[in-house]
């Protein structure tokens, strides 16, 4: 693209800049990034692959595993809904409040975790809102699955609608309008249409929740209950663990949630590959770069 | 006839399993650390009462506190605050006479602060007032942040106050001089044990003695020595049973005898396996060469209970303040 071809003069040309710049970026991402990711496979295979397989085999862990993923099937489809139809409702209608809604949209994104799960406390405990009502009728949602998933899908709200709504900004309204006219129906509209259109930044958003709900600790730290073998979500396991000078098991335990966030990158990747020869570019590209993109 | 019954039977439906019978299953909230020591008491609990078994939740005991407060079930806790126990009782959930319902003040076992040195104990670190000298570095979490830094807060105030009588200027010149011997303060145990451990720092770590053989287990034998100085606080592991969660429950059977079952010989065996010292004579004699003499001061002898020490000591703008806040 035109991006590409330009060539002003600008800092980065002069090889040496160039070179210095890469390196430096080459440095603080194995340091930063790539470093802590060794050591914690290589922590997690210290005492041998024995131990490995034992310490992931213990019940507790394996429960653990389990109801990260559970928490993740349950929290990524339905913020994924709530992304789509958020972004769509924002980019393709104006309504009053549309503004209003952006920001509510936008709040977990800069609200502590910590703030949400004392929140949720404050909203569903005993001694908050809801709390007497719901124990006089027997329906936990506290210390219990539900009160972990709601607490997820708090922090992880935004990540699929902000990753659609820049990227639907910038494709405007003309394709659905031209479908419109041409006497689509506006479920037909936004299946053929818009969703096409949008996949692959939906399913970065969709990877980025999954990521995140996964790897969610303070909100649901303070919701969980931290009750081994019933609502020890992993990161909380790995915590536990590491206080417990169970250094191998937290390690082994650290590594496995680390490869199903790696898995779910790698997906991703694989997904993009299979989709992108057939797209236009404007179609995959990320929405940062859609935004550094003139705006007509 | 017929129907009756079948509307006593739906009434027991209706008003749900728990009300109806006894459940076979609590739930003992715990304070972080112990997770491997109750996993062995219950192993060892189910296996005199088949049927039976007990879920485990671990986070700090101030956090445990509130999440019962906020409706956490659990049946029983087995925390390493008093004072923690004390906020249930604020909220309710456990009767005030909690400390007479099991013995020794319901603690079934203790620790107290003890020192972890260097190997060899290069710098000859004995007893508290090694711990001033010019030459020594001491490391231990934030008191204000730490439930275990407070006791080795109040067994330093405890020993200066033997030292120096009453006199309260020298009390107080004491404990802040052990406190600008301290080069980081760390948020909790476990950060202060890195500190020590894993970057190095410092000559002594002081921290629960139940702690030190945990860490010297952990990271070598041959590169820590555990010392007890010679006098220190009784640091009780208090129990209570949730009233609000087992008389909903219909589990308080159950629940009191899994806190009895601590203070069985065998309950109290294990728990000094794991490192802590326990009440039982028969139990305590078996463990004599693991637990050296130490002169154990209470909390209530020294500071007046502790709502007082809450009051005098911890409270924002109180003594703690006064000597954290000017280091």
């Amino acid at each position: 693209m035109s991006l590409h071809q330009a060539k002003p003069p600008r800092v980065g040309d002069s090889p040496a800049v160039r070179r210095t710049l890469i390196a430096l970026v080459l440095l603080v991402g194995a340091v930063l990034v790539l470093a802590p990711l060794i050591v914690i496979f290589v922590q997690a295979f210290s005492l041998g692959i024995q131990a490995f397989t034992a310490a992931i085999g213990e019940p507790d862990t394996l429960h653990a595993i389990l109801l990260t993923v559970i928490t993740a099937l349950i929290a990524v489809p339905i913020n994924t809904a709530f992304g789509v139809a958020a972004a769509w409702a924002v980019t393709k209608f104006d309504f009053p409040g549309k503004r209003l809604l952006i920001v509510v949209i936008e709040i977990p994104f800069s609200i502590s975790p910590i703030v949400a799960g004392v929140a949720y406390l404050f909203v569903y405990g005993l001694q908050g809102l809801l709390g007497p009502a719901l124990q006089a009728a027997d329906i936990k949602i506290l210390f219990a699955l539900p009160g972990i998933v709601l607490a997820s899908m708090f922090v992880t709200a935004p990540f699929v609608a902000r990753e659609l709504i820049p990227l639907m900004q910038a494709q405007g309204r003309d394709l659905e309008e031209a479908a419109t006219s041409l006497g689509a129906s506006g479920w037909r509209t936004f299946w053929s249409v818009t969703l096409p259109n949008v996949r692959w930044a939906l399913l970065y958003g969709v990877v980025l929740c999954n990521a995140r709900v996964m790897g969610e600790f303070g909100a649901v730290s303070v919701v969980s209950g931290n009750i081994r073998g019933q609502t020890n979500t992993l990161p909380l396991h790995i915590e536990l663990l590491y206080h417990d000078y169970q250094t191998a098991g937290a390690f082994a335990a650290a590594s496995i949630l680390t490869v199903l966030a790696v898995v779910t990158i790698i997906a991703k990747v694989a997904l993009e590959r299979r989709g992108a020869g057939r797209r236009s570019r404007v179609s995959i590209a990320a929405p940062s770069m859609i935004a550094e993109e003139p705006t007509s | 006839m017929r129907l009756l019954f079948l509307g006593a039977a739906l009434a027991a439906l209706l008003s749900g399993p728990a009300s109806a019978q006894s459940p076979d299953k609590i739930l003992n909230a715990s304070y972080d650390i112990s997770r491997e020591l109750f996993a062995r008491i219950n192993e060892a609990y189910v296996a005199k009462n088949p049927g039976k078994s007990i879920d485990q939740s671990h986070a700090g005991s101030s956090k445990q506190a509130r999440a019962i407060l906020e409706g956490l079930e659990a049946d029983v806790v087995t925390f390493n605050q008093v004072t923690d126990i004390d906020a249930l009782v604020k909220g309710g959930a456990v009767s005030d006479d909690w400390q007479s319902e099991f013995a020794n003040n319901a603690s079934p076992y203790y620790s107290l602060p003890a020192f972890l040195v260097r190997e060899g104990n290069p710098k000859g670190i004995k007893n508290w007032d090694d711990l001033v000298r010019d030459d020594v570095k001491v490391v231990f979490p934030n008191p204000k942040t730490s439930g275990n830094a407070r006791y080795t807060y109040l067994a330093a105030t405890a020993f200066a106050k033997e030292k120096f009588g009453d006199d309260e200027e020298q009390v107080k010149a004491f404990v802040k001089k052990l406190f600008d011997n301290v080069p980081v303060f760390d948020t909790g145990g476990r950060a202060a044990t890195t500190t020590f451990v894993e970057r190095n720092i410092g000559d002594v770590l002081i921290t629960f003695e139940t702690e030190t053989r945990g860490i010297a287990k952990e990271f070598g034998d041959d590169k820590f020595d555990i010392v007890v100085p010679e006098m220190s606080v009784l640091a009780e592991f208090p129990v209570a049973i949730v009233d609000r969660v087992v008389d909903k429950r219909g589990s308080r059977d159950f629940a009191k005898s899994y806190l009895d079952f601590l203070y069985s010989p065998e309950g109290q065996t294990i728990i000094a396996e794991n490192g802590n010292r326990v009440h039982d004579e028969a139990t305590a004699a078996k463990f004599k060469d693991q637990f050296p003499q130490v002169r154990l001061v209470t909390v209530e002898d020294v500071f007046g209970g502790w709502a007082k020490v809450q009051e005098e000591h911890f409270a924002s703008g109180a003594l703690l303040d006064e000597i954290y806040g000017s280091r």
